[in-house]
């Protein structure tokens, strides 16, 4: 049996005095995607925002228990958090681009890192924009604003923007619930393509979108973990009974 | 009234209220320019102000004035910037930052009269740098100071923290984060705060006049090595600025040609504002596309 990545151990996490998480412990493996679902609150977010320490950046958050990327304590105090965020990257709901062109927006973290060419940065801007299944829509104008694009498109390239600095994580928060159909399906297929080089997290309210990308399913609910297994059995025989009326849209 | 009729009054008092407020700027731009233009020629542009007698020009007052300006703006703009940067993304919400925040905020709507006085007391008397550029400068620096930090700060924090965890996302350390994204995203923000501030520098008269003095001895412009007293670039020399100028020749001046010299000053100075913002909003679209790629 494979290693997991990303392995969490009874993680607490508090808003104040308020619990978010009550224990979670989850592992995440290599080249697969998993599906964090549930009701709005149920911690699924905050579950993924922990694992890059995104939730840092918000007051009165207290975590316990361990996030563990192959077998280091990420909340450890000797982590490198701006080298944890290269290797698990993040995309969000809200199509976030930088106001600069589309160009500039892929190739931000390289430039920063200082360790390419020119021709290096231009060729990994155009894969990572293939691989987005976003290159044929912006060919033509890479030196465009990228708030120029539309949603669809704008997301694509944030998603090539974390492609660009390869991490070996990416986390997804709700990618395309700000998107048409069409979309979705175009950002659906490429993370299905990206299975192969990359570890997958993301979490999705849409349960068809769960059910037809991810390998494994967690369904959250109050903060608990309620049931965490191959997306086939969440979908065709949960064990729960909550599971079972959450997917079959009886609550939630 | 129906919601409809309330909506038209609004839009009518809106456009009124706008077609007013452009109507005074233009009358005010008009009035100035009119009546000061004719008597403007590239001679007096160019020689130095007379006392007694009639024919003097602005010379000296109006490099003093840009030079003031560029000196107050190299001290200001790193310490506004620096210090909005820190109170925008570093500083932590407690009860000193928000201290810090009544404090800028009174400080900047301190009368300039007032900062010109605490500007004589320190630095002309208690450092003994006597009436110069430097001690006007820095007056002029006290004096922009809050403002531009507060502008720094606004103009971070309109930047949606959305952008903020883009950048961490992709790895980004705060400072990178604030330096290569937020920083050139605000930049047409940051600029209009310092046209402005700049503006403010170039008319102000008040908060010169017991810091940079109001004489200017003879420059002579063949000597730009700035440890010569008749060096224009010696910034320990007093240095009389062309709103100062206008302000003494109105006040006390026996120039028989004073009304043109005068309203003549007057267009200088507007034009010299107006082309310098010019400039610095070119300069600054450069600037953000270099900085952002974008067309």
């Amino acid at each position: 049996m494979t290693k997991p990545i990303i392995s969490t151990k009874d993680v607490h996490l508090f808003y104040g005095k308020k619990e978010v998480l009550k224990g979670i412990s989850m592992d995440f493996y290599p080249n697969e995607i998993t599906a964090l679902i549930g009701p709005s609150g149920s911690g699924k977010s905050t579950l993924l925002r922990s694992l890059n320490r995104m939730n840092d950046f918000q007051d009165n958050v207290t975590i316990t228990g361990s996030v563990n990327i192959e077998d280091k304590n990420i909340y450890a105090p000797t982590t490198n958090k701006v080298d944890l965020r290269k290797r698990v990257g993040m995309v969000f709901q809200q199509p976030n681009p930088f106001p600069f062109s589309v160009y500039e927006n892929v190739a931000y973290g390289l430039k920063l890192e200082k360790k390419h060419t020119k021709e290096e940065i231009d060729q990994i801007v155009e894969d990572s924009l293939k691989a987005a299944a976003v290159w044929d829509d912006v060919k033509d104008k890479l030196h465009e604003s990228a708030l120029s694009l539309s949603g669809g498109q704008q997301q694509r390239v944030c998603i090539a923007r974390v492609l660009a600095v390869h991490p070996e994580v990416i986390l997804l928060d709700e990618p395309t619930s700000a998107l048409d159909p069409i979309s979705s399906g175009k950002i659906e297929n490429m993370l299905l393509s990206l299975k192969d080089e990359y570890t997958i997290v993301i979490v999705t309210h849409n349960m068809g979108q769960a059910s037809r990308i991810s390998d494994k399913t967690g369904f959250f609910l109050d903060g608990n973990l309620v049931e965490y297994n191959k997306t086939k059995h969440i979908f065709m025989t949960p064990s729960e009974k909550e599971t079972d009326d959450y997917i079959s849209g009886r609550f939630g | 009234m129906s919601p409809k009729r309330v909506d038209k009054i609004a839009t009518g008092v809106i456009y009124a209220m706008a077609v007013i407020i452009v109507m005074i700027l233009v009358a005010l731009l008009a009035y100035i320019l009119i009546n000061g233009l004719p008597h403007v020629s590239w001679s007096f542009i160019v020689s130095p102000s007379r006392v007694f007698e009639a024919g003097g020009g602005i010379a000296a007052q109006l490099f003093n004035s840009f030079y003031l300006l560029v000196l107050s703006m190299i001290i200001s703009i790193p310490l506004s910037i620096l210090a909005g940067i820190f109170l925008s993304e570093y500083a932590p919400k407690n009860k000193l930052t928000d201290f810090v925040r009544t404090a800028i905020e009174i400080l900047s709507s301190l009368p300039s009269v007032v900062v010109g006085l605490f500007g004589f007391l320190v630095f002309v008397i208690q450092f003994k740098i006597g009436f110069s550029i430097i001690s006007g400068a820095l007056s002029l620096t006290l004096f922009n100071l809050p403002l531009l930090t507060r502008n720094v700060e606004e103009s971070l924090q309109s930047i949606h923290f959305t952008q903020r965890e883009a950048g961490y996302a992709l790895g980004l350390s705060r400072w990178e984060t604030v330096t290569r994204v937020i920083i050139p995203e605000a930049l047409p923000s940051l600029i209009t705060g310092i046209i402005l501030g700049a503006g403010r520098v170039f008319g102000e008269a008040a908060a010169l006049i017991y810091t940079a003095g109001q004489s200017s001895p003879a420059l002579n412009f063949s000597n730009w090595n700035p440890l010569y007293i008749n060096s224009p670039l010696n910034p320990f020399r007093p240095a009389e600025t062309l709103a100062v100028h206008i302000w003494k020749i109105n006040g006390e001046g026996i120039i028989p040609d004073l009304n043109a010299v005068s309203t003549a000053s007057s267009a200088i100075l507007i034009l010299a504002v107006l082309i310098f913002n010019l400039i610095a909003r070119s300069w600054g679209r450069r600037l953000y596309k270099r900085l952002t790629g974008a067309n």
